[in-house]
């Protein structure tokens, strides 16, 4: 069928905030979709909350609103915008959601608004429970047997029908806390006992258990002529049990047989022709390693986290043939953007390997439950490719910059069968340390039910490692440890020599790696992909072209403190590169991202961020230099090293990155320029820390030198808690920075320089005081509390340094006012997390402007004038995104180690306006009544009094707990009291599950303990989506919002 | 072992011997690359591979092992196989011995540890080569002279059944005419209930009459559909003529040849499970298993009795026909996919709903 002309305007909906379940790979199929309906001369209209994003560029459509992703703002930009079409099927679960309620309101029928890609019968079909059952009755197609009970009975009936082993699935608890498999009668009684405790709702789901069944996925697209094709399949190599987005996952599949893969690809596509689906779709399977029996576990009816793996996997980019399919095009229409000469309608074959690794937020998350299940934990993920199992392995490994070039069990002593059997996200480092120690594979098996093809590659790790380790400086075995994807750093350590002795003689004896091209056809057709991987095989197809060229690094995988705006900033590199007409060159390694899309740079290596790495690509392109500073703490490591083998870095040398990110360096140069920091030392030992602690005063801040997202950051209030910061988190020899720490106004300026001038675009105010990373805090633009005077300040400080450190580029700089005094915090030579967001902000390409920088073009001839860019008249907010709800365990109260995983901004002309957009677009609750539970550490008491009081005129009932209720009601608050956990009947965890508690406030001194009271109700409270604010701050920005939505309500006497 | 894949235009591959062991011997074929990736029981046991050296794209190969069940004939007929790397260690719950032991055991050698995407490449770039495959240390001044051997021929004559065959069946009577058929096609018929025939190759109409077919189907087979043509010509032109039939692959290419058309080698032939094939009857894409070196020529079925129902999407080439006036349609295809996806299967039922029509039309 041809395009459809009745369609000529179509609104797209984003998915929101980076959060756990739903993260780059949405800017990724966004992008890619939206440039797709604009090269079929669709007008595109675009909503997403999310400014970071390379999908809210206002470049990638015709019109970008970035708003609350809301059924009342799409409504309203419905009605502005008056779109033919709506397209939610490449925004997540998110954009599905609001699509199917505003379809079932009738809201788009009303307006004229058709819904592409699937019809919420669709949706509704894939899933709701019962109807999914339903249609896979009707197609014959097997689902695990489950049920919904409420009693124990129901549950023994339940056993009668369907052979042990069961799932008990206990409904609304996170990770199915409560529940677990059982095996026969006694055990279930137990487990759903406790299940049907454990459930809010005292409902359980029993299913049958498929746990150890192999677990494989199928991408399909399907267009409106019924055409259908599969582009790619993937195994998980952790069987059933595990979420896929926590499983360590291949494409293609490996050990199924043509039968098996046939079997399950013709029943993925009979599900997608039954279902109806215009575009992507992906079917979840279960497949008995025994015989032919295969479940569908679950159908998702949009494009997803898979779909973008699996593009990048194959080549073949499933968002944009997507897009053009919504709008009536058939697959056999649209030509396939990989060859230029064949279509779009073929199934992709891959001559190499891909492994997926899981990269999850535990250095952060210490307290986090790590054992893995059906809810994902995982923030981020990598990508390895190669023409063996082993090296697209092991390239995966080392992309996840986890410090390690090898896979390695960090502690080798514990008991390892117990640790393989906890299913956590080290079992696989479990699993290697096992083999090294002898442990047999059919011991690791029975206990992982990983099939045993993979056991026997990992088994081939480990005896490649005791063959390297029996034969020194032997040739032909480093000729094969480097064809099965050993890091050279890998082989150094264990030939007692140093990395770069490893790659000079390999380099020596012609051991060099060839680079291949992904090419979604196995070499059948030439094409001209320019998309590479490494590889030790025979032959190089990646000649380098005679243009000039630059080498971007990217960022690696996402993770807490790194996340998708260095992605966002990478991507503009690579424009401003391109746009000078010179070659733009991108490593990376995650497959999520827009910068890892074939067609953003003019070449992509898919490889580790590591020197080995980079270094071959950079000894094979001779570009005229690497750019670092865009790449975030991944790429600005690899500087000096880079430096160091006679790499050209552009931008800021880095001597000045040095000077920035090293403290000693940094406090001499800001004595040189008489600026004042907070007063603070590095130190290395652990009588150092203490004694320097003393010097300063407390409360200190603590953390290591060169980290990320504030990383094992932490305030002491005192020695002793010092002393068990020290024992957690610090070696004798390592850095350690001790500070003091300032109480006041913290303030991010974000700047660049050409090395004579300095130009800054925006300055932007914390809501949070100093303490809270500023990756959590939420940032004003522009500053609603300075006066001119901290401005100028602020201008001359941020010149002075920049030109002190010769900065090239993007800096970054966090300030604190305390008592009317500026400190200087902290300087980044790179872009930061608020690049995106500014630059959406103030109408400047910041990137751009620091690559061409880079690039020789200096202020003055990109005709930008130096100095403070004037304010624009407008407020925007960017407000931190959190997971918590995913992740079990896991502290909640801001402080200076950052938790949030995503953003959203809100933008209005006023400030409480701004802000309450930036609330609803977290997706908060904003509570107008209803009751306050309190609990307050006695320094906040204070401060807190006069807020609670403004809470309590605006009808809110404040409870407390016995001391802070006191505390108020001596005030002269009407506080009422409940008890603590476990005191009385009614305590603070029964009055949050009674559903009138609308709003939390607890400040805490200490955190950490995750038997503490507190902890457990701020787990409870974020379990519940009740709103829980840990700063008095983010509570008083609430409170001003509250208040401007409430009519005031006073009597005259 | 090592041995060496040697190309006639000169290029070489060292890689280790897997398989039989080419000790103090060689092998001359010609080289075709196939890109599934999964199926290499299937390919190996295809008869239409017969006298080449098959070249898997996929990196992998050997993962699941050999079972009992995914043969496509009772022995490989090929003279090697080519492969990046070969799992020594399968792992599937089917698996009885491994692709290794399996094909010492039929005599075919196997060499692994090629850059296969680059013999890809050079395929792709100047056609199927001939090639040698030696152990390293074979004397090299014999080369020259083995590559102006002649390759063999007669694959059909090799590849078919001798004598009739009877699978019986309770529905319709089918002959398949067998030019090295796959053992999928058989069980294709029988799984719908047919009473099937295998006959040879070069049986006659006579012979075929005798069993009073409801309908015929002829198979795949090796080799250049010219080397038979002349024998079985006139034996189609019958066949269309007294009974709905069904060609696949070489069946396809005999047919046209039959109704006047011509067929050519093609520079490096489809082999593989993702060929798209467009009918323009039914307006709709299928993806299809192929393994074919020679194709019908385009230009040369215009003003004759058949016509060209379905094409490749890559590259236009012919991938079905149907005769203008009686009930024989020709796929060049595998609809019986093994390897493969089975989209197109429904021609089997299309077949046997001919079968039925035409019995109608009889009737009436």
């Amino acid at each position: 069928m041809p395009k459809r002309i009745d369609i000529k305007k179509v609104l797209v909906i984003g998915s929101g905030p980076i959060v756990i379940g739903q993260a780059a790979e949405f800017d990724y199929s966004g992008t890619q979709a939206v440039k797709s309906l604009i090269e079929e001369g669709i007008e595109v209209v675009l909503i997403n909350s999310n400014p970071a994003t390379i999908m809210t560029d206002k470049e990638t459509a015709h019109k970008v609103y970035i708003e609350p992703l809301t059924e009342e703002f799409i409504l309203k930009i419905i009605s502005l915008e008056k779109p033919d079409a709506l397209l939610p099927t490449l925004g997540g679960q998110t954009a599905l959601n609001l699509a199917v309620s505003l379809k079932t309101k009738g809201h788009l029928d009303r307006l004229g608004v058709e819904l592409l890609g699937c019809k919420v019968d669709t949706i509704q079909k894939a899933e709701d429970r019962k109807l999914f059952k339903e249609l896979m009755h009707k197609l014959e197609e097997p689902i695990p047997a489950s049920e919904i009970v409420n009693t124990v009975d129901e549950a023994i009936n339940f056993s009668k029908i369907v052979d042990f082993p069961l799932i008990v699935r206990p409904a609304y608890t996170l990770g199915g806390t409560g529940g677990g498999v059982v095996n026969n009668h006694q055990e279930l009684v137990e487990v759903i006992t406790q299940g049907l405790n454990a459930s809010p709702i005292h409902q359980c789901l029993l299913e049958k258990s498929i746990a150890g069944f192999k677990e494989i996925e199928y991408e399909v697209v399907r267009d409106s002529k019924d055409n259908c094709i599969i582009i790619c399949n993937m195994e998980n190599i952790d069987p059933v049990g595990i979420h896929t987005g926590d499983s360590i996952v291949v494409a293609p599949s490996q050990t199924l047989s043509d039968k098996d893969h046939q079997m399950l690809r013709s029943s993925a596509l009979r599900i997608i022709r039954a279902l109806r689906i215009e575009g992507g779709c992906n079917v979840q399977y279960a497949l008995d390693p025994y015989s032919s029996q295969y479940y569908v576990i679950e159908v998702n009816p949009r494009v997803s986290r898979s779909s973008a793996l699996a593009s990048k996997a194959t080549g073949y980019p499933i968002a944009k043939v997507a897009a053009k399919i919504a709008i009536g095009l058939g697959l056999d229409e649209i030509i396939n953007p990989v060859t230029k000469k064949t279509y779009a309608c073929f199934e992709p074959a891959l001559d190499y390997v891909v492994t997926k690794l899981p990269r999850f937020p535990f250095d952060k998350f210490t307290t986090a439950n790590r054992r893995l299940g059906t809810q994902m934990k995982a923030t981020g993920e990598v990508m390895g490719i190669g023409r063996n199992f082993e090296e697209s392995f092991l390239k995966a490994v080392r992309s996840m910059e986890l410090k390690m070039d090898h896979p390695q069990l960090k502690d080798k002593k514990q008991d390892l069968h117990k640790k393989i059997r906890k299913q956590d996200d080290e079992r696989v480092w479990a699993i290697f340390e096992a083999i090294r120690q002898g442990v047999n594979l059919q011991e690791i098996q029975e206990i992982t039910a990983i099939d045993f093809f993979f056991l026997h590659k990992f088994k081939r790790i480990v005896e490649l490692e005791n063959k390297l380790k029996s034969s020194p400086l032997d040739i032909n075995t480093l000729q094969e440890a480097k064809t099965r994807g050993f890091a050279d750093s890998f082989i150094a350590t264990l030939w007692n020599k140093t990395e770069i002795e490893i790659r000079d003689l390999r380099k020596k004896q012609g051991i060099l790696p060839r680079f291949k091209m992904v090419d979604t056809c196995a070499a059948e057709f030439e094409s001209s992909t320019p998309y590479f991987y490494s590889t030790y095989d025979s032959f190089d197809e990646a000649t380098p072209s005679s243009k000039e060229k630059v080498i971007v690094l990217g960022s690696g995988p996402i993770r807490i403190g790194q996340g998708i705006e260095f992605d966002y900033a990478t991507v503009h590199a690579i424009r401003a590169i391109k746009d000078a007409g010179l070659e733009a060159i991108i490593i990376n390694n995650n497959p999520e991202t827009v910068s890892t899309d074939f067609d953003i740079s003019d070449r992509l290596y898919f490889e580790p961020l590591t020197v080995e790495n980079v270094l071959d690509i950079v000894e094979k392109e001779k570009p005229k230099g690497v750019i670092v500073q865009f790449g975030g703490q991944t790429a600005i490591n690899l500087a000096s090293l880079l430096h160091e083998r006679g790499v050209t870095i552009l931008g800021t040398s880095v001597e000045n990155i040095d000077r920035a990110e090293d403290r000693k360096l940094f406090e001499s140069l800001l004595r040189e320029i008489n600026i004042a920091q907070p007063l603070g030392f590095s130190v290395e030992t652990t009588d150092e820390a203490l004694n320097r602690a003393n010097e300063i005063g407390y409360p200190v801040m603590v953390r290591p030198s060169y980290v990320l997202g504030g990383q094992a950051m932490q305030i002491v209030y005192n020695e002793s808690e010092l002393q068990d910061y020290l024992k957690q988190n610090f070696e004798n020899g390592q850095k350690l920075l001790v500070d003091r720490y300032l109480i006041g106004q913290e303030i991010e300026v974000d700047a660049i320089c050409d090395g004579k001038e300095v130009f800054i675009p925006g300055i932007m105010e914390h809501i949070e005081k100093a303490g809270v990373h500023s990756g959590d805090s939420i940032a004003v633009y522009p500053p609603q509390n300075l006066n001119k005077e901290t401005i100028d300040k602020l201008v001359s400080m941020t010149n002075t340094i920049a030109l002190a450190l010769n900065i090239k580029g993007l800096i970054n700089f966090q300030f604190v006012l305390s008592k009317g005094e500026l400190f200087v915090l902290e300087v980044n030579p790179r872009a930061s997390r608020t690049v995106p967001f500014l630059s959406k902000v103030t109408n400047v390409a910041m990137a751009q402007i620091a690559t061409k920088i880079h690039l020789g073009l200096d202020l003055k001839a990109q005709n930008i004038k130096a100095g403070l860019l004037p304010f624009k008249d407008i407020v925007a907010i960017k407000a931190p995104v959190f997971s918590f709800a995913k992740l079990s365990d896991v502290e909640i109260a801001l402080g200076p180690e950052m938790k949030s995983t995503g953003e959203v901004m809100g933008k209005d002309k006023i400030f409480e306006k701004a802000l309450h957009k930036a609330f609803m677009a977290t997706g908060i609750k904003i509570p107008h009544s209803g009751h306050l539970l309190v609990t307050l550490r006695d320094q906040d008491k204070s401060e807190a009094l006069p807020l609670l009081q403004r809470f309590e005129a605006l009808g809110f009932h404040i409870m407390a707990t016995p001391g802070t209720a006191k505390y108020l009601r001596e005030q002269n608050l009407r506080a009422s009291s409940v008890e603590k956990i476990g005191r009385a009947e009614h305590d603070l965890l029964t009055e949050l599950q009674s559903g009138r508690i609308s709003l939390v406030i607890n400040t805490i001194s200490k955190g950490k303990n995750v038997e503490s009271d507190g902890f457990k109700m701020r787990r409870s409270a974020v379990e519940r989506g009740i709103p829980c604010l840990t700063s008095l701050d983010t509570c008083e920005a609430l409170l001003k919002i509250i208040e401007r939505n409430s009519f005031a309500t006073e009597s005259l006497t | 072992m090592k041995v060496q894949l040697v190309l006639e235009n000169g290029e070489r591959f060292i890689g280790d011997s897997f398989g039989f062991e080419l000790k103090n011997n060689f092998e001359f074929a010609e080289v075709v690359f196939n890109t599934a990736m999964t199926g290499y029981q299937e390919i190996i046991t295809d008869p239409s591979y017969c006298d080449q050296f098959i070249t898997l794209t996929y990196p992998l190969i050997g993962n699941y092992g050999i079972n009992k069940d995914d043969f496509e004939s009772l022995t490989p007929y090929l003279k090697g196989v080519i492969v990046h790397e070969i799992c020594e260690t399968p792992s599937n719950y089917r698996s009885e011995v491994s692709l290794s032991d399996y094909l010492k055991k039929h005599k075919v050698p196997g060499i692994s540890g090629v850059d296969t995407r680059r013999l890809t490449q050079i395929i792709r770039q100047s056609g199927v080569l001939k090639a040698i495959l030696a152990p390293v240390d074979y004397p090299e001044h014999n080369f020259p002279i083995i590559f102006k051997s002649k390759l063999p021929e007669n694959q059909i004559q090799r590849t078919s059944v001798n004598r009739p065959i009877h699978f019986p069946g309770k529905g319709k009577r089918i002959v398949l005419l067998d030019f090295g058929h796959k053992k999928n096609i058989l069980k294709s018929l029988l799984d719908k209930g047919c009473d099937v025939i295998v006959l040879p190759w070069n049986s006659s109409f006579e012979v075929i009459r005798q069993y009073s077919p409801d309908g015929v189907l002829l198979s795949n087979g090796p080799g250049d559909p010219m080397s038979v043509a002349p024998v079985v010509e006139s034996t189609i032109l019958e066949i269309q003529k007294n009974y709905p039939m069904f060609c696949i692959c070489m069946g396809h290419q005999l047919f046209a040849l039959a109704n006047g058309a011509k067929t050519e080698k093609m520079k490096f032939g489809h082999r593989g499970g993702n060929h798209p094939v467009k009918d323009f009857k039914l307006d709709r894409v299928f993806i299809t298993s192929q393994n074919h070196g020679y194709h019908v020529v385009t230009k040369s079925v215009e003003n004759t009795d058949i016509e060209i129902t379905q094409v490749n999407l890559n590259d236009e080439s012919v991938e079905g026909l149907r005769h203008k006036k009686f009930k024989s349609f020709s796929v060049q295809y595998h609809p019986e996919a093994a390897p493969g996806p089975e989209d197109t299967h429904y021609l089997f039922d299309e077949f046997l709903n001919s079968i039925e029509e035409s019995r109608h039309a009889k009737k009436n």
